[in-house]
């Protein structure tokens, strides 16, 4: 197969960057996209050239690494499919193919295609976890979790940090990230204890670290390559109401002491 | 020759480790927080010690190459995790979990350390259970377990086919707790390129930024590899693309023993290779084995008709299919080990019986199951891997024979450590896949990320303050003084070597022409010939990589072909010392098969007399051939005997 490929390049964060274009061909349809990429780039190193930089690790769809707008949409054209799993065969044969970073104010341009998610592990850092050490702990049958929120949990707790739920919403906002991860934790009675605090602390951190507020379009949603629910996005906002709630009779207890 | 002892304490297995505890120096909450301790690595192992050592209250400094902790490559870890838990009651326990273990690891295993493993096995499932790790539960809200690689228990506990991911998520949020809390810096997007020795003591790392390509000094009193295994010395394996051996290999050659590298483990059930610009492959889940039967034609024809696509395989009457497993193996049929069912396969399509357009792929057909359970129940058990499967070669498991062929997926091999994981370096300590010690020849199903965890959350935090009790009247280490310059001074003039070498062939090609070579002579099979052309290619290869390799980019900036380029290069140099170590390890054990050893019948031959060793390498200098050492096996639980899954 051959492609025109149209490619977002910078050279590091300060650069202006601009779309390049690149033709390649012989790409064979079982090809994944970025075995298309790895072809550009040693036709590039070949002609002396500065190849294409971009994310990626596992290749097979599960450490989030990757990233890329594909015409528009992040990881591409298919549902429920990160770049990485996505291959030529799902473009027709001499298409013209935009490739661009995720562009989202929280997440800097480092290099051409590859973008800073820094700010994802400072929201995690936030409360995205229960406050135990190793060690000391009872029995792991000692509380039944019904297999319902087991589920449920296992559900959201399949986030990959990738970004793309940001990506996709026109505030850049990261919600169902957020969500995903306060749903995870509040589902299970591990993580139920330090509820409130977690959600409270980790919208905050959001806020300050520039995502945007949801809108309720579900582009995250659409967009999730791990098929995210936006169901976690109104469990997310009762935990965080109710912690609201809980705060101020906090406060009222302590004032009437 | 140097003395390895392992120092495990004295005394009946089943006391040792409570010994040790006993008896193990502590460090005071005062002097840990003066104490600085470094970790490569974020994977199970890395992150899950990282956190705890920074819950103790030591200064901790975790380092990964990737954007953030939570990438690293456990977490693509599918099957699950064993625990010697018995929540099934099916006869299971401590003892029988390590027995399975050494045994699994054709007793190439060290019995001290397997124990400890194996005891610690089930408290790591209750941390993970508190961390909030959403394990499988049976409608009575308790953990479910399935039975995993071929054992008579039922031990394994799972997230459905993301177990890795689940568990790292576990060690992340406690490693991302810690960071919050400070005790634990992270430097993340860093390549770590060398290990900084003073006084025979590992006091610190040399440490490239990716993102400016600055060259970083790091000090601490104590140094922890966690980077994982060696795997993509093969250039196609399921590994992560930037999975290497860089930290591990700096270590070795500062002086740190590397133990059994030829000992790699080659996954029987891979998706087959597509075609020349191939960049990873993709593990099924073992789990397949349960339901799949796998066979190839009886007749080579049909092989043919099938490789050009004449004919399809439901086309192949029941009575031309040669389902070999359970031919050759009738008491194990489908689900014998790993290597034994990798083997199989090529001998199978090394014949001129494979299938697929390349001839190197095998049928997993899951139609019986289908016809006895119904799709529903294949299904609940098996749709996201029918899945990725589908997206992937865009065939659909549910009407036709999957196609499936063995791929490298994990490495025994690794530093040398002994009974406190402590590498021949004072103070230089190895964790998780980077060491050796666990698996013997050969690592079951759901083991790794026991191990991983075992090491991390349970071990190193007691073992490591035996070694910092003594240092705790040591100041920070000073990143001035000289060693830390020579060290800086090595690494910036290999990068500049790499660059100014202004070749003409990408270091891609150089990748693919090493993983060719191991593939083809240290792979499945080894023989002495193969193995002594392989190690002249391989010293051909080298040479031509310091002459021939183009590194495009500068320096001082984002610069992957630059990071590539001293990865392969040190993989170039490992690939040497493991065709080495498989000359000298004339039998056949585990994923290691020596053509020359072998049984009349063709089955693997274990030589207890002569090798009940492991081979420790030392490095010698570049251009001196590394010298081994012994540490002799004491099987004194476990009598050693010959695997049959007849």
């Amino acid at each position: 197969m051959n492609f025109t490929l149209k490619i977002w390049r910078q050279k590091n964060a300060a650069d202006k960057g601009g779309l390049v274009t690149y033709t390649v061909g012989d790409i064979s349809a079982d090809s994944s996209f970025f075995e298309m990429l790895d072809q550009l780039n040693q036709l590039l190193i070949g002609k002396g050239e500065d190849p294409v930089s971009f994310d990626h690790d596992c290749r097979e769809g599960i450490c989030g690494t990757c990233s890329l707008y594909i015409n528009g949409r992040p990881h591409g054209p298919l549902k429920g499919t990160t770049t990485c799993q996505l291959h030529m065969r799902s473009f027709r044969n001499g298409e013209t193919i935009f490739v661009e970073p995720w562009r989202c104010g929280a997440f800097p341009v480092i290099k051409d295609l590859i973008v800073d998610r820094s700010a994802f592990d400072k929201i995690i850092q936030a409360g995205g976890y229960v406050s135990i050490n190793s060690g000391g702990i009872p029995d792991a049958n000692t509380i039944a979790v019904p297999k319902p929120n087991a589920d449920a949990a296992f559900d959201a707790a399949a986030c990959i940090g990738c970004g793309a739920c940001v990506a996709s919403c026109p505030n850049a906002s990261a919600t169902l990230f957020v969500a995903a991860k306060v749903s995870h934790l509040a589902l299970l009675p591990q993580g139920r204890v330090e509820g409130e605090r977690r959600v409270r602390k980790m919208v905050e951190t959001m806020d300050h670290l520039g995502f945007g507020n949801c809108s309720n379009t579900y582009a995250c949603e659409a967009e999730c390559p791990k098929e995210i629910t936006v169901a976690n996005i109104a469990r997310m906002n009762r935990e965080f109401l109710a912690a609201k709630l809980f705060a101020d009779k906090e406060k009222q207890v302590s004032f009437s002491l | 020759m140097i003395n390895l002892n392992a120092g495990a304490p004295r005394g009946p297995l089943a006391e040792q480790w409570s010994s040790y505890k006993a008896n193990c120096k502590l460090v005071n909450p005062n002097n840990k927080r003066k104490l600085d301790i470094i970790v490569v690595g974020t994977g199970l192992a890395g992150a899950s010690a990282a956190a705890t050592l920074g819950q103790l209250g030591y200064n901790v400094k975790s380092f990964c190459y990737q954007d953030t902790p939570r990438r690293a490559h456990s977490i693509a870890a599918q099957g699950g995790i064993n625990a010697a838990k018995n929540y099934q009651n099916d006869g299971d326990n401590v003892f029988r979990l390590f027995y399975d273990t050494i045994k699994g690891g054709d007793y190439r295993a060290r019995e001290s350390n397997v124990y400890r493993l194996a005891s610690i096995s089930p408290e790591i499932i209750d941390l993970c259970v508190a961390q909030g790790v959403p394990f499988a539960r049976e409608y009575g809200g308790l953990l479910a377990n399935r039975s995993f690689g071929g054992t008579q228990v039922s031990r394994t506990f799972y997230a459905r086919g993301q177990t890795g991911q689940q568990l790292l998520i576990g060690a992340y949020s406690a490693l991302s707790r810690q960071i919050a809390e400070g005790t634990v810096k992270l430097y993340n997007r860093r390549d770590v390129l060398d290990i900084v020795v003073i006084d025979g003591k590992a006091r610190g790392v040399i440490a490239r930024n990716l993102v400016t390509g600055e060259l970083e000094r790091h000090s601490a009193h104590a140094v922890v590899l966690a980077s994982g295994g060696y795997g993509n010395v093969f250039y196609l394996s399921t590994n992560a693309m930037g999975s290497n051996v860089t930290p591990a290999w700096s270590a070795y050659k500062k002086g740190a023993l590397f133990a059994n590298p030829c000992f790699t483990q080659i996954h029987p059930t891979c998706i087959p290779v597509h075609g020349e610009f191939q960049s990873k492959l993709t593990l099924m889940s073992e789990s397949l084995r349960n339901d799949g039967r796998i066979w190839v034609p009886k007749e080579k024809e049909d092989a043919e008709q099938l490789r050009q696509k004449k004919i399809i395989p439901e086309q192949i009457h029941e009575s031309k299919r040669d389902y070999y497993l359970e031919r050759r193996y009738p008491a194990f049929g489908n689900l014998v080990p790993r290597d034994v069912a990798s083997r199989a396969a090529k001998e199978r399509c090394d014949e001129g019986y494979g299938v697929g357009t390349s001839g190197r792929a095998v049928f997993l057909d899951f139609s019986d199951s289908i016809n006895r359970l119904g799709v529903e129940a294949i299904s609940a058990r098996y749709g996201n891997l029918f899945q990725m499967y589908e997206r992937i070669v865009d065939d659909n498991p549910y009407q036709t024979p999957m196609m499936i062929y063995p791929a490298v997926h994990y490495t025994m091999g690794g530093l040398w450590v002994d009974y406190e994981l402590m590498t021949t370096v004072p103070g230089l300590y190895s964790i998780g896949e980077c060491n050796f010690s666990d698996h013997g020849a050969n690592r079951l199903g759901a083991s790794a990320l026991m191990q991983g965890l075992a090491d991390g959350y349970f071990v190193l935090p007691y073992t490591i303050s035996a070694y910092l009790s003594n240092e705790i009247h040591t100041p920070a280490i000073q990143t001035t003084l000289p060693e830390f310059h020579s060290a800086i001074q090595g690494v910036s003039d290999r990068i500049d070597q790499l660059r100014n070498t202004k070749g003409k062939t990408s270091v891609d090609h150089f990748h693919k022409k090493l993983g060719k070579i191991m593939w083809e002579y240290c792979g499945m099979s080894r023989s002495e010939a193969g193995l002594q052309s392989a190690l002249g290619m391989i010293g051909e290869l080298k040479e031509e990589f310091i002459s021939d390799v183009r590194v495009p980019g500068g320096m001082k900036e984002y610069n992957p072909e630059l990071e590539k380029a001293w990865r392969v290069q040190d993989f170039i140099e490992l690939g040497d010392l493991m065709v080495r170590d498989a000359l000298q390890r004339k039998e056949s054990c585990g994923g290691h098969f020596r053509e020359e050893s072998q049984t009349s019948d063709g089955e693997a031959l274990r030589d207890d007399e002569k090798f009940a060793y492991v081979a420790a390498w030392q490095y010698k200098g570049n251009s001196a051939e590394p010298a081994m050492h012994r540490e002799e096996l004491r099987f004194d639980t476990v009598k050693p005997s010959q695997r049959s899954y007849k």
